[in-house]
């Protein structure tokens, strides 16, 4: 059966990871490779690298860094932040990552998302939505807009009208960020992620609100997520991986364990 | 020169195949062209993408052939993803494209309704096989995909995998030939293992040498 995917997001500046780790022991938490390491013993079932490098001087350094973690950690690795062409996902798939995470290239240019899906596969490509609760207006249904540039510039989109775009020009996966929970630890907006992933028959990875184990497990049932990601729950150390996968696998939802087994040095 | 070859047919992530052979201490090189595929020992196809673009790459490459005749030679042959779904007769991706034909059958979607592609971490259960040896029944791969094999024969199905209620071959193969529908590449410590099982016996038919890269 397949499983639940819990998936750490790093955020990365210059090729380092800028937001720190407490819960597994590191000589330097802002190295990608000793970091990425360390989550797939934990279990981990992909890592997400948000490249928010401002320069374009250091744009070069994410490039090295996917290179160095894809050569030393063999689970998924997706990459985002700054993608604005088909040249730039070939870069980081030659590099080593697995999927391409656009967000505001693929609002302002749709096609760059037929452009990847066309020559690399759908399976590849990962639309991230960031989206706001519009104001409800009696007798209507619940709506979102679509935001961009970090979260900073409205567009006036409907979320759920761009994500069926989305899909249908060859998104693969929706990386759905809930722009109201996102930073509040009180849970994922799971109106929103039931709504997307009704919508659309892609997996959708939820993001934006996860500070306790009940708020993963209600994305990936009521909210119908295929993965949650994460950061702060990670970062701050308030739960570890093994925890979280026990817990939702307690609690009846397919997990993959945390691989123990060492046999093979990696 | 090295003895294994990894296909390049331009598409997807072909660095992770080259650090797991590596990581079995053998040397690979990637390429794109037929005199290298030719004179391969061991011949790795992996693969993501779609049926038709990958079948468009290996024709105009002129790789098809080559790729053909190394597996009619007896010599190991790995296939991965599209690099097994290129196998069979002919896929369904987007109309209908004519594959390989190494292996009898055919590649469909899965079922409309069902959440496509088939993206994560799923198990696979296996008959007995020598790549498989030391990994435990049921372990966990990495999957990636929308259509399925269809083989017409049973006897080249090696490994199955359910999703979402749909029983489907992840591994199939015959003779000198073993395919997995899923990235062992990107399968942890479970998928470093069956490259270095497939390694060690290309190593004890004679068709490689001892082991000789470093381990990363």
């Amino acid at each position: 059966m397949l499983t639940k995917r819990i998936i750490p997001c790093f955020d990365v500046d210059n090729g380092r990871v800028v937001k720190g780790v407490s819960f597994v022991e590191l000589r330097d938490a802002g190295d990608p490779v000793e970091l990425a390491a360390k989550y797939d013993l934990a279990g981990a079932d992909e890592l997400v690298f948000l490249d928010i490098t401002a320069s374009s001087d250091g744009r070069a350094s994410v490039y090295d860094m996917i290179a160095r973690t894809a050569d030393q950690v063999f689970i998924p690795l997706t990459v985002g932040g700054g993608v604005r062409s088909g040249d730039d996902m070939r870069m980081m798939l030659e590099m080593g990552a697995d999927k391409v995470s656009v967000n505001t290239a693929a609002i302002e240019r749709p096609e760059v998302i037929e452009e990847g899906a066309h020559r690399f596969g759908s399976q590849c490509i990962v639309v991230a939505v960031d989206a706001k609760r519009r104001p409800s207006t009696a007798g209507q249904p619940q709506s979102w807009e679509v935001y961009t540039h970090g979260g900073r510039t409205p567009t006036g989109r409907d979320a759920i009208e761009w994500v069926r775009e989305a899909v249908k020009r060859g998104a693969g996966e929706l990386l759905v960020t809930s722009m109201d929970t996102d930073g509040h630890q009180d849970g994922y907006d799971l109106a929103l992620l039931r709504a997307i992933s009704d919508a659309v028959e892609v997996p959708v990875i939820a993001s934006g609100g996860a500070g306790e184990p009940e708020h993963l497990y209600d994305a990936l049932t009521e909210g119908g997520a295929a993965a949650v990601l994460a950061a702060s729950i990670f970062h701050f150390g308030k739960y570890d991986i093994p925890f979280l996968k026990r817990y939702l696998a307690d609690r009846g939802l397919p997990m993959r364990p945390a691989d123990a087994e060492s046999a093979v040095e990696v | 020169m090295s003895e294994v070859v990894i296909v390049d047919y331009g598409a997807g992530n072909l660095r992770s195949v080259a650090r797991a052979v590596a990581h079995a201490g053998v040397d690979a090189v990637v390429t794109a062209e037929a005199r290298v595929v030719e004179r391969a020992r061991v011949l790795i196809v992996p693969g993501v993408g779609a049926a038709e673009d990958t079948m468009t790459h290996l024709r105009e490459g002129g790789l098809d052939g080559p790729v053909l005749d190394f597996i009619a030679s007896g010599k190991p042959f790995l296939g991965v993803c599209m690099g097994m779904q290129a196998l069979f007769d002919y896929s369904e991706e987007g109309g209908r494209h004519e594959c390989l034909g190494v292996l009898p059958g055919r590649i469909v979607r899965f079922p409309q309704g069902m959440t496509v592609p088939h993206m994560g971490w799923n198990t696979v259960r296996v008959a007995d096989h020598p790549v498989f040896e030391g990994i435990p029944q049921d372990s966990y791969f990495y999957f990636l995909h929308s259509y399925r094999p269809q083989p017409d024969e049973p006897t080249i199905v090696i490994g199955e995998t359910e999703y979402e209620g749909v029983r489907f071959p992840s591994v199939v193969g015959r003779d000198n030939v073993i395919a997995t529908q899923f990235h062992p590449e990107k399968s942890g410590r479970q998928g470093l293992r069956l490259y270095a099982n497939f390694l060690r016996l290309a190593r004890e038919r004679g068709t490689i040498g001892p082991a000789t890269a470093s381990v990363a």
